[in-house]
């Protein structure tokens, strides 16, 4: 195929799935609002903000690697998105999909955080490398699950292909992972809790003790450029679990459908619980996510 | 020499910050603030529409006042479904709330937090003390009129002012932000030497830089 | 508590001692045996509490009065402790051995009312007036409206009303200017 009609897709597809992100970030303000028993904003408040961040007539920066934080920040939310297949067998939708493109991806959700990393820390502000350490503590505990998690799907499908994954999973709702590798869900499931940053793995943004965290000095275009990788970046994740554990998509509006119930389990947890001090959140997720995971791959491989 | 020029060139004088002693004097900006022309008429009207929906309220609370901020946050009276959201940092708000009195020491954070706050600005003057010193008018600490040190947008009376008329303050600040009137930050550009003379004349040991952009 | 009050009047002759309620008492005593007492107080009677450390003007006289006022957890009797201190060489005794905390309350009233603690920590930092130039705000003498109106500009317009004759006028008129409601007070 040409390159450039692939490109044009690819914009089409990005597009689309910030909005829905974006969008999926407004509803769920508004959920925890009525959680609350608020109003809440409007659901379009995002998009305002992003408008508003961007519309400001001065901004700060403090040196290169300032610049180049919310732009590698970006760059690890779209190398997330754009290595993940969206839609089954759409041509729209099916990004750079490639063989061995869940390495990439992994890679990818990593890459993100440790640009923001180095971006922040020059901000000079004391608060922000205290932000990056619990983030990139926090990061290296969920990611332990997660990875045995992949590890187990990567044994049992034999392969290291999203799109063959998916494939693998289609025909009849019991050929999903969810039903014929359910330990390994579990143990991802966990870990998307941490991935999302909602309570009680909230820490790392703490918007009480340090204030907002790693992106505190970020401000005008850098701020929008964050919130944007937000939607990005969250939506992403979604179709990433939807697509590994779920069945993945063959049309947009399973698409929407799945990603939101998925987000949903994060909201609920994340609704009720109160927030975990850095070294709970730590001891939690190398405690019983990593068991479940091993004993994941174990039931994979022998049984 | 006619008076523009010298306008002209006092703009473009650097800043002294003789405050901080010598060696630190490097490490902070010595530029002056600059006024930024809105862009064309459209462009511009529909980001004070965004502007005006999406107000980040820093947290810093300077008085007694700042107490009437937090019945808001909460779901009687719930300030998020106005877009009013509350924010950590000044870099990243754009409305300062001035809750009640402001004494000299914190005068002078406001004054920091106020330039660190990247424009547009907004300020809202909550109660009477910051109108004309309301109860504390013959106080030795306490400032009278906050328009001397930073420019005003919005006074809201009372003391204390219920969460309702905070309500309703926002909403005119809205209304004003909307039709493009709260310039609040090129006023303070433009009369910078006014506003850093009146700030010297009251925060007697001045130890930050001139401008904290 | 009398025991306790003629137990130490019997070791130190203080000048004057009040009942103000039945647990709350005040002493006065010379400023050389404050030391003294105040020891004896903690470590034997079981005044374990600084509840704070304030100061009174007493321009008149020329004298200032600090009061120390201890708690004692187990009978639950407040006990102030006067000194009167010279105004002119205002010089007091620092405590902050006997209580860390006490050294916030020396350091406020040194900077409100000049008063010096030789020995107390941190008591030339500023603890709210930053860069004070007059003399302690707090002293009687210091004329606080003259400085305001010198210092801070008054918004002209301002009026003032006193609040029981404007409450007086406006509220209450009805019944002041009926004769059949009768008010308590006259």
């Amino acid at each position: 195929m040409n390159i450039w009609i692939k490109i044009l897709y690819a914009v089409i597809s990005v597009l689309v799935v910030t909005i829905y992100g974006l969008t999926l970030g407004g509803i769920v303000r508004k959920i925890y609002a009525r959680v609350h028993g608020r109003y809440g904003p409007s659901v379009w408040q995002p998009f305002l903000d992003i408008i508003k961040t961007h519309g400001k007539r001065v901004s700060i920066s403090h040196g290169y690697m300032f610049y180049l934080g919310p732009i590698f920040r970006l760059a690890g939310g779209l190398g997330t998105y754009l290595f993940i297949p969206v839609i089954f067998g759409s041509v729209v939708f099916s990004n750079f999909s490639i063989a061995g493109d869940l390495l990439l991806v992994m890679y990818f959700i990593f890459f993100g955080q440790l640009g923001m990393a180095l971006g922040a820390g020059e901000g000079g502000h004391p608060y922000s490398p205290l932000g990056i350490a619990r983030g990139l503590s926090q990061m290296t505990a969920f990611e332990v699950p997660f990875s045995l998690a992949v590890i187990a799907i990567a044994i049992q499908y034999n392969t290291f292909n999203l799109t063959t994954i998916v494939a693998a999973q289609q025909g009849s709702i019991l050929n999903w992972t969810l039903f014929t590798n359910p330990l390994a869900v579990v143990a991802a499931m966990i870990s998307l809790l941490g991935m999302n940053m909602h309570p009680p793995f909230s820490i790392v943004l703490a918007p009480q003790e340090i204030p907002i965290g790693p992106p505190i000095e970020m401000n005008s275009s850098f701020l929008a450029t964050l919130q944007t990788n937000r939607g990005l970046f969250t939506a992403a994740k979604l179709i990433l679990f939807m697509n590994l554990f779920f069945g993945g998509a063959t049309n947009l509006p399973i698409m929407i459908i799945k990603t939101f119930l998925i987000y949903m389990f994060s909201v609920f947890v994340g609704a009720s619980f109160p927030r975990f001090r850095p070294e709970q959140s730590m001891r939690f997720f190398l405690k019983w996510p990593t068991l479940i995971g091993v004993a994941s791959i174990i039931f994979i491989a022998y049984f | 020499m006619d008076k523009k020029d010298i306008k002209e060139i006092e703009k473009q004088m650097k800043l002294a910050n003789e405050g901080l002693p010598e060696k630190e004097r490097i490490l902070f900006s010595d530029v002056r603030p600059t006024t930024v022309a809105p862009l064309n008429k459209y462009l511009e009207n529909f980001l004070n529409w965004a502007r005006a929906r999406s107000l980040w309220i820093i947290g810093y609370g300077t008085g007694c006042g700042a107490m009437e901020l937090r019945p808001l946050m909460t779901s009687r009276f719930d300030m998020s479904r106005f877009g009013i959201a509350p924010r950590p940092t000044p870099r990243q708000s754009s409305v300062f709330v001035i809750g009640g009195y402001a004494s000299i020491k914190t005068i002078k954070r406001i004054v920091r937090s106020y330039e660190q706050m990247q424009g547009p600005k907004f300020v809202i003057a909550l109660g009477s003390c910051t109108i004309n010193g309301g109860m504390y008018y013959d106080s030795y600490n306490t400032i009278n009129r906050l328009d001397y040190y930073i420019p005003v947008d919005i006074y809201i009376a009372g003391c204390m002012p219920r969460p309702e008329a905070l309500i309703a303050g926002f909403n005119k600040l809205k209304e004003k932000i909307q039709t493009g009137e709260c310039e609040g930050m090129n006023k303070y550009a433009e009369n910078f030497d006014w506003y850093k003379k009146n700030q010297k004349q009251i925060i007697k040991d001045w130890n930050m830089p001139d401008y904290n952009w | 508590m009398e025991y306790l009050l003629n137990k130490i009047k019997k070791m130190i002759k203080f000048e004057a001692s009040i009942k103000q309620r039945d647990d709350l008492y005040f002493i006065t005593v010379k400023k050389e045996q404050l030391e003294l007492i105040l020891s004896y107080l903690r470590d034997n009677e079981g005044f374990t509490h600084l509840a704070f450390l304030q100061a009174v003007d007493y321009l008149e006289d020329n004298k200032f009065q600090l009061t120390y006022m201890l708690y004692n957890y187990d009978i639950k009797v407040n006990l102030g402790i006067k000194v009167y201190i010279d105004r002119e060489k205002a010089e007091m005794v620092s405590i902050h051995k006997f209580w860390a905390h006490s050294w916030q309350y020396q350091r406020e009233l040194h900077e409100m009312y000049g008063i010096n603690f030789p020995g107390s920590p941190r008591v030339e930092e500023s603890f709210v007036l930053e860069g004070w130039e007059e003399i302690p705000p707090m002293r009687r003498d210091f004329n606080t409206l003259e400085y305001s109106i010198k210092t801070y500009y008054q918004r002209p317009g301002r009026s003032t009303n006193d609040p029981a004759k404007y409450m007086k006028e406006k509220m209450y008129k009805k019944y002041a200017e009926s004769p059949k409601i009768r008010r308590d007070n006259d």
